[in-house]
């Protein structure tokens, strides 16, 4: 369940990165649509939060420790809604570009979180 | 003042001196350093803040007695990165010449870190943020000091 969680996310991050790439490209910045993609990506990560903290209350145990996988659960939620906060008073394509790297830098925090889970 | 901005104004004759006018009081309104391309940077320093202090933090509550050198020093990257952020949203002239000397400090930091953790392992039994010059962070590390160096160069001319 959250091996399959961490892989949606990733997928859809890195979706959602090419698409506000290409507003960047493109010279514009994130709109309504882009934003109902962030909220698709960041309603995912707020899954795997949930999952997450299940799965530790069930008394499952992380490989690498309890306090790295609740710190990049966490860390992972955040990185979407932060760029997109960001976003939203820069109405330029650097805003694109922001939200772009927020959803790189998520991508990258689930592989590091499959890591920490590890199994 | 107003003087030496009168001198400074005749004497240069830079476009963007003649734009102002000579005898125009000192300019107080600060500038952006945080807006266009200088956002991309206020998320990736922001990020990094976050990243480098929660692992020392982290680390240091864990088991500080393992390494620490090395994580006093992700600590110390932590402080830079964040006065780094805060400077890039406060915009100005003071601002804009600290971040410049933090990123300097930055990077000398990542390549004298990186070097040191190179010939003698032994100093650093974990790794820090700044170890392998920041491969372990995608080598950004390094090049975002270079980037927001460019990035504080350029912003005062516009």
């Amino acid at each position: 369940m959250l091996d399959a969680l961490t892989v949606a996310v990733a997928v859809t991050a890195l979706a959602l990165a090419a698409w506000c790439g290409i507003a960047a490209y493109r010279d514009q910045p994130t709109k309504d649509w882009h934003f109902i993609g962030m909220a698709v990506v960041s309603v995912l990560a707020l899954a795997q939060l949930l999952v997450g903290i299940v799965q530790l209350a069930r008394g499952e145990r992380p490989d690498q420790g309890m306090t790295i996988f609740i710190a990049y659960l966490i860390g992972a939620f955040a990185s979407v809604p932060a760029a997109a906060f960001l976003s939203l008073s820069e109405r330029t394509r650097w805003g694109s570009v922001t939200v772009s790297a927020g959803a790189v830098v998520l991508a990258v925090l689930e592989v590091r979180l499959y890591d920490i889970w590890g199994n | 003042m107003s003087d030496t901005d009168r001198t400074e104004a005749h004497t240069s004759t830079g476009p963007e001196h003649e734009a102002s006018r000579p005898d125009a009081p000192r300019e107080k309104q600060r500038f952006e350093l945080g807006t266009g391309p200088g956002r991309v940077l206020v998320w990736f320093y922001g990020v990094f803040t976050v990243a480098a202090a929660s692992r020392s933090i982290v680390e240091m509550i864990l088991d500080f007695g393992k390494a620490p050198l090395a994580y006093i020093l992700s600590a110390v990257a932590a402080v830079v990165y964040g006065f780094i952020t805060y400077s890039l949203v406060r915009g100005g002239e003071t601002a804009r010449r600290a971040a410049l000397v933090c990123c300097a400090a930055e990077l000398a930091g990542v390549l004298i870190v990186g070097t040191w953790a190179r010939l003698e392992p032994s100093a650093f039994p974990d790794s820090t943020v700044w170890s392998g010059f920041g491969m372990g962070y995608l080598f950004i590390p390094v090049i975002l000091p270079v980037t927001g160096m460019i990035w504080l160069r350029h912003a005062r001319n516009d």
